[in-house]
């Protein structure tokens, strides 16, 4: 199996890459301290997602679902009941499910294993009631606990890097009326819809700047939007079929990012026009 | 006319097909994961997940991976044969229904109903009318536009060839394929050439 060997060989190079940001520190650091700096300016007035972020770490306190029980037990990555940080190294590869998971289908897992709610009872409830409200004030709380960490998601494990491998096939996987993929409108420098301005995702800077300000606040609409709707929203306009909730491919996108934008700042919630 | 110089610089390589770095078991998992994460909503069938031929392609050669210049070209004289021109010979319409068609984003979204009329979404991409400062920057400005380039056969042509299927020029070009996929009518198509090219249109009135 000789392809198959080369193909390994390439892909520990590729993970190389994406890890190896030491090099650059001093830039690194440099370019952290310059968007903490702007981040501290807009939220000078508050955070819009502060109340939102209140009310979930009072729904993470509170026992619920059949079982009765609260989500205090529930391991981020981190250690059971660990919040602090954990979102900043998400996603991750979990040994108790064999799965790699991103923040809301991890909290998907706690709920059914925890609290005995299931599963597909948060996939199929629409966007911002019910089941997803609670999740949305969750995740508000979690990534609130990860503000200003830095981005380290942990490419060791090889699921991790076929996750990764996948997620890159589906940025620049091309379909639907519109022929379009992420990389359309994600994959240059400068580029910009309308007057909104596209982070370029395949390099560090720009994935950085993408992935570590969501979950956000939405100003012009007042909702706070977790990755997996930003995603939904984004797949919308490029016209595809629509992304199951927490499905492989949004886990997968994620893992893409999270890891070219390791090194970089997590600024979460963001706040965004 | 505007000499039709194809995207192929930099594009080397050898003959390869068109799976990725000739990874099979990755190619099944990958497949296998777009299938189990997508579903249809409303207008958005979940067959719109199954690549077209050129769309792999291009997906390949924008990931990075190695793609036979020879398969670009052919699949790119594919392309061509879809063109349809005006079936009255008249390429221009209305510049003001084509306003509304190149301001309107609109379309084919699961959140968009079956009679939604489409838009083109042109300002998506492209500055049009000075006077409009919410454009965006993905394709060239096409200010003045009719006013630069005049409105001989050979370019009107040119542009409704671009407009009914970019890739017929550029096979991996970011421009929708806006009669061959049915985006937009025939009528649609000949009012937005009429908002590039009518003299009365802001597009060359606007222009300095
Ligand atoms: C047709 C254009 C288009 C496509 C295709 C697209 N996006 Fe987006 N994306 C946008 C726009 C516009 C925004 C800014 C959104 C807003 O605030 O409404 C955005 C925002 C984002 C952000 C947040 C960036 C930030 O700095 O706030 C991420 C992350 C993202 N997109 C990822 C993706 C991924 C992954 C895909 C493919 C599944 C994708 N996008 C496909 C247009 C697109
Ligand atoms: C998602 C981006 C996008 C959208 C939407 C889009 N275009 Fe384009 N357009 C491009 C790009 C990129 C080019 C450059 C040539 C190429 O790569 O095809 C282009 C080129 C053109 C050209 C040729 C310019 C020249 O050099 O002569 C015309 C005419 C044009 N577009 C018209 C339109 C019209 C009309 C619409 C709306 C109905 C539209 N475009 C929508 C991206 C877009």
């Amino acid at each position: 199996m000789f392809k198959k060997q080369v193909l390994a060989v390439s892909l520990i190079a590729a993970v190389w890459n994406i890890t190896s940001f030491g090099a650059f520190a001093a830039n690194d650091e440099d370019a952290r301290l310059k968007a903490i700096e702007a981040y501290r300016k807009q939220i000078a007035d508050g955070n819009p997602s502060d109340l939102l972020a209140m009310e979930g770490e009072e729904l993470w306190r509170t026992p619920y679902g059949p079982k009765n029980q609260s989500l205090e037990r529930c391991d981020l990555g981190l250690g059971p009941g660990v919040v602090k940080g954990a979102a900043a190294k998400l996603p991750r590869y979990f040994p108790d499910t064999g799965k790699v998971e991103d923040l809301e289908s991890r909290l998907m897992t706690c709920m059914e294993q925890l609290q005995g709610v299931e599963r597909q009872k948060v996939i199929d409830s629409p966007w911002r009631k019910g089941e997803k409200l609670r999740m949305d004030k969750i995740v508000a709380y979690i990534v609130t606990e990860s503000n200003g960490e830095k981005i380290e998601v942990d490419m060791s494990h090889p699921k991790m890097k076929e996750m990764y491998e996948l997620g890159k096939r589906m940025f620049f996987y091309r379909t639907g009326p519109f022929d379009f993929s992420c990389a359309t409108c994600h994959g240059k420098d400068g580029q910009r819809i309308r007057l909104q301005e596209l982070p370029n995702i395949t390099k560090q800077e720009g994935a950085a700047a993408g992935w570590g300000s969501w979950p956000a606040y939405r100003v012009s609409n007042s909702q706070f939007w977790t990755m997996q709707m930003r995603l939904n929203d984004c797949f919308r306009q490029q016209r595809t079929a629509e992304p199951i909730y927490g499905s492989d491919a949004t886990i997968a996108l994620s893992v893409y990012m999270a890891a070219n934008g390791n090194g970089g700042v997590m600024l979460t919630p963001g706040i965004k026009r | 006319m505007k000499p039709i110089t194809l995207a192929l610089a930099g594009v080397l390589g050898f003959a390869t097909p068109l799976a990725w770095a000739g990874n099979a078991d990755l190619d099944a998992k990958f497949k296998e994961l777009v299938d189990r994460s997508f579903k249809t909503t409303g207008i958005a069938q979940k067959e719109r997940m199954i690549q077209l031929d050129f769309q792999k392609l291009c997906s390949a050669l924008e990931a990075g991976e190695k793609v036979d210049p020879k398969k670009i070209e052919e699949l790119r004289q594919a392309q061509e044969q879809t063109i349809r021109w005006p079936s009255d010979g008249k390429f221009l319409g209305n510049w003001k229904e084509g306003e509304k068609i190149a301001q309107s984003g609109r379309g084919l979204t699961w959140t968009d109903n079956p009679d939604t009329v489409n838009g083109g979404g042109c300002y998506n991409c492209h500055q049009m009318d000075q006077k409009e400062l919410s454009y965006g920057n993905i394709g060239p400005s096409l200010s003045g536009y009719g006013k630069l380039r005049g409105n001989s056969e050979e370019v009107l042509k040119y542009a409704w060839r671009q407009i009914w299927n970019s890739k017929s020029f550029n096979l991996c070009s970011s421009m929708p394929r806006f009669g061959d996929a049915g985006i937009l009518t025939e009528q649609q198509i000949k009012d937005v050439m009429g908002y590039l090219f009518d003299p009365e249109s802001p597009v060359n009135k606007n222009h300095k």
